[in-house]
């Protein structure tokens, strides 16, 4: 910890002095820039090395075995683009793909104005470290402890969601064994664990809007209301689209609650796309079929990234 | 599901009591409705987040099969620790089988040392690595600089069930299936979101003190240890947080390389008792108290270095 400090003091002394002579630095920077270069390449190594061989290397080969039938037990043969074929005349995938964009579109859609509400609460009423603390935690524990928790409080039986409902008068409702409620719970669920994270980055959004712009809008006599539908919403809209990006790309991803909680059932009506890949690749060692659904998804997911950005304009903003 | 886009927001702890003095000074605001209003709104945000923690508590401290008679309860029905003792291998089988547990011991405390030692290693070796990494992209000048960096930051757009399934093979053909190395392999050395965190960090350090180095004749080695080390060590610990956060909770890739007993993590364990109906039906108590006790080090973390993490969700590059 003291060697900056030391550094520091010396290149005081010396700072008075290169003018004086151009062209020593000139020549010891040429000498440098060689050793600068082979640095860079020594420090850059183990991640290159780790780059190529689980990012770049599985995505080539990934691409490979979409092309193939691959078991895993025999080397694979390539068979062509049969399994896009099957993918297209495979109700199971379209099942998979519409479960998915229905559980986000109920995850992100309640996430975002849940999130929203919170930052904005968050913003006009309290710096409080410790409510932005209790905010995030359900985002630090695990998918898995957050999806068992609440596999117990919705169980049929035993769970207190259903001890309240029957309370009020109504009928137990079988949250994770009836087609129509496991998504929308698995989909809770998972919105209870990601809001007020996604509320921690809106409100860090929030942050870079002037105060000067809401005491203009107080003294033009805004109400709160007012306020926010012309001042917070446009000015907030990059930080709101690289937000969505973000939560659509990773809600896609689903997988871990529906593994320890429908496991894709009841009927289908849970098996989104990671968890039909999944099943396909491990469980029947069809490693062929499930890279070409995964390079499915990667097209779909960049393709819809795209779409967002455009309409968003993420990549510009209306302050300044 | 973990994906994050904590690029880094000022971590200036002369901030702080500027901030402090700031709320002394300022008078406080009135409260109207609508500020009551909010303040409940606020509350029941608070409480609904909260609940689901205090029902794991709730439970973990019932008896299993005195549950079914009073779900409503709010206090532990029945109490006992006998969960927590059945969790931690400390009642006999006939205990854990009368407090409707499986009669089968649970490895707990393998778990728990497989949890620390896969998430111990990969936060230490990601760190190093990707901070030397991220070091050479913000400071020094190559060629090829900026194709590799943006080449890494592209593969933040692959959907990782993409590339698992080939990296499942590659694991699997160096025979590293069921071993720590298979487990911590992928993201020991690397991942874009480490490089590309920190290397926004590096980027704002001031150049003063590096150029002073050089002209002190310090190579690019000696300057990422002496200089940007010790002045990066606020970013460099945000990281290893939030890297550790991230393996502690990895559930996908550890129960396809890690399934068996000796290497098996807490999340896969979870994931098996889960699925284990000793009785009729799941021991609850035994599995909140386990989940509870698998959460437990992250929100120890959480309450020393949560500040940390906190500040460092924001934006630089969104104007």
């Amino acid at each position: 910890m003291t060697a900056p400090t030391a550094v520091r003091s010396t290149r005081r002394t010396e700072a008075s002095a290169p003018s004086s002579t151009p062209q020593k630095p000139k020549r010891y920077m040429f000498g440098m820039k060689k050793r600068e270069a082979i640095a860079a390449w020594i420090f850059v190594l183990p991640s290159l090395i780790g780059f190529v061989a689980f990012y770049v290397w599985p995505a080539l080969s990934g691409l490979y075995y979409s092309f193939t039938d691959f078991d895993l037990l025999t080397a694979p043969s390539f068979i062509g683009l049969e399994n896009y074929q099957r993918l297209l005349a495979d109700p199971l995938f379209w099942n998979a793909i519409g479960t998915t964009s229905y559980y986000v579109a109920i995850n992100i859609g309640l996430q975002t104005v849940l999130a929203l509400g919170i930052a904005v609460l968050m913003h006009r009423l309290t710096q409080s470290m410790v409510i932005r603390g209790i905010v995030m935690l359900p985002y630090l524990i695990a998918n898995v402890i957050a999806a068992l928790v609440w596999f117990y409080m919705f169980d049929y039986q035993f769970g207190i969601v259903n001890e309240i409902i029957n309370g009020i008068g109504l009928d137990r409702v079988a949250f994770f064994g009836e087609s129509d409620w496991a998504i929308p719970t698995v989909a809770l669920i998972n919105v209870w664990r990601h809001m007020g994270y996604t509320a921690l980055l809106i409100f860090a959004g929030l942050q870079t809007i002037p105060k000067e712009v809401y005491e203009a809008g107080a003294i033009d006599g805004g109400s709160e209301l007012r306020m926010f539908r012309s001042i917070t919403l446009p000015l907030l809209r990059p930080v709101l689209a690289m937000v969505l990006v973000v939560t659509v790309t990773g809600s896609f991803q689903l997988f871990d609650t529906i593994a320890v909680t429908t496991q894709g059932g009841p009927v289908n009506s849970t098996r989104v796309i990671n968890y039909y890949i999944f099943d396909m690749a491990f469980n029947r060692f069809d490693f062929g079929y499930g890279s070409a659904m995964a390079l499915a998804l990667f097209v779909l997911l960049a393709a819809f990234t795209f779409i967002q950005l455009r309409l968003t304009r993420a990549n510009k903003s209306d302050l300044g | 599901m973990t994906t994050t886009i904590t690029t880094p927001a000022v971590d200036d702890p002369a901030q702080l009591p500027r901030r402090a003095a700031r709320r002394t000074k300022a008078p406080r605001p009135r409260l109207t409705v609508p500020r009551v209003l909010a303040w409940v709104a606020m509350g029941a945000v608070m409480l609904i987040t909260l609940i689901p923690f205090y029902w794991m508590l709730r439970t973990s401290f019932s008896t299993s099969t005195s549950l079914g008679s009073d779900p409503g309860s709010l206090l532990p029905v029945d109490f006992t620790f006998g969960a927590y003792e059945r969790v931690l291998g400390l009642a006999t089988p006939a205990e854990a089988l009368a407090e409707g547990g499986s009669g089968a011991s649970i490895n707990f405390w393998a778990y728990l040392r497989n949890s620390l030692i896969v998430a111990t290693v990969t936060t230490i070796g990601q760190v190093l690595f990707c901070s030397m990494a991220a070091y050479a992209f913000a400071r020094l000048q190559w060629k090829g600089r900026d194709l590799v960096f943006s080449t890494f930051i592209a593969a933040l757009m692959v959907p990782p069930i993409f590339t698992t399934i080939p990296n499942f093979v590659t694991i699997r053909e160096l025979g590293l299936l069921n071993t720590y190395a298979g487990i911590i392999l992928p993201t020991l050395l690397m991942t874009p979101f480490a490089i590309f965190f920190l290397r926004q960090f590096f980027l704002g350090i001031s150049r003063e003190v590096e150029e002073a180095a050089i002209i002190d004749g310090a190579g690019p080695m000696r300057r990422f240890f002496q200089v940007i080390l010790p002045l990066g060590s606020a970013p460099i610990a945000t990281l290893a947080i939030l890297t550790y956060i991230t393996s502690w909770n990895e559930y996908f890739w550890p129960q396809l390389v890690g399934r068996e007993e000796d290497v098996r993590v807490l999340t896969v364990a979870l994931g098996v008792f889960r699925s284990q109906t000793p009785q009729g039906g799941p021991d609850w108590a035994g599995l909140m108290a386990a989940t509870l006790i698998a959460a437990l080090p992250i929100l120890i973390l959480f309450m020393f270095m949560g500040r940390r993490v906190i500040n460092s969700i924001g934006y630089s590059g969104v104007k």
